[in-house]
């Protein structure tokens, strides 16, 4: 049995192209993950999927069962809260850690530590 | 009259499941695609952002069953996936600046 078909026809329609678009937009988040060419670019594909793409589903996935239960499944959003705070966190984490391990390789092209870091906190 | 109407209704709602599978398979796409950074990444923050990515497109594949199935339980698979994505990026991050998760 068709669960879809327990929707009005048009809502099912709108949960289908929300659902749609965000997979899409997750899609080509992860072929920017494996077609860029530097750790520094890549960092920024999968963004496009826990943003826009992840707001999207949700969108979808809350019209569902909104529809289909007769009450608004508030704790998907926070999955989006959750996703939106925590991917900035991770991410910025990530890259740090990135810039410490090729600067202590000395890698090419990667700009040197912050001048103000040395005078501003050492207080001298 | 009764009929056509019974006939556009399962028609819609074939579209919205076909879009919704069409949305599954993008998804999986996505999840392969990152496994394949995973395994090819050069260094290994290429392969700690492939699995934060990996862990984002399982959450969302989670969402689209729970749409499929219409069950609400896969929601809340998806918030623990979500907020464990988030611990293990933010402690392999951490691993690789300093060596070690807690000094």
């Amino acid at each position: 049995m068709n669960v879809l078909a327990t929707v009005p026809g048009w809502v099912a329609l709108t949960i289908g192209a929300l659902v749609l678009a965000g997979a899409l937009l997750v899609c080509i988040g992860s072929v920017g993950l494996l077609r860029l060419d530097s750790f520094y670019r890549r960092v920024h594909a999968p963004t496009l999927g826990t943003t826009l793409g992840m707001y999207l589903v949700l969108v979808g996935t809350i019209v569902f069962f909104w529809a289909g239960e007769g009450r608004p499944a508030l704790h998907v959003i926070l999955i989006g809260v959750c996703v939106t705070v925590t991917t900035p966190i991770s991410l910025m984490l990530l890259a740090r850690a990135a810039l410490e391990r090729d600067r202590r390789e000395g890698a090419a092209g990667i700009p040197a530590a912050n001048p103000p870091e040395t005078g501003a906190d050492g207080g001298e | 009259m009764t009929s056509l109407s019974v006939t556009a209704l399962s028609m819609t709602s074939d579209l919205a499941t076909a879009a919704i599978l069409a949305s599954q398979f993008l998804l999986l796409l996505g999840m392969g695609m990152a496994i394949v950074r995973m395994v090819r990444g050069p260094r290994a923050q290429d392969r700690v952002l492939a699995l934060d990515a990996l862990s984002i497109d399982g959450m969302l594949l989670l969402l689209t069953i729970g749409i499929r199935t219409g069950s609400i339980l896969y929601v809340e698979a998806g918030l623990i996936i979500a907020v464990l994505g988030f611990a293990a990026t933010a402690a392999f991050a951490k691993f690789l600046l300093r060596g070690e998760v807690i000094e």
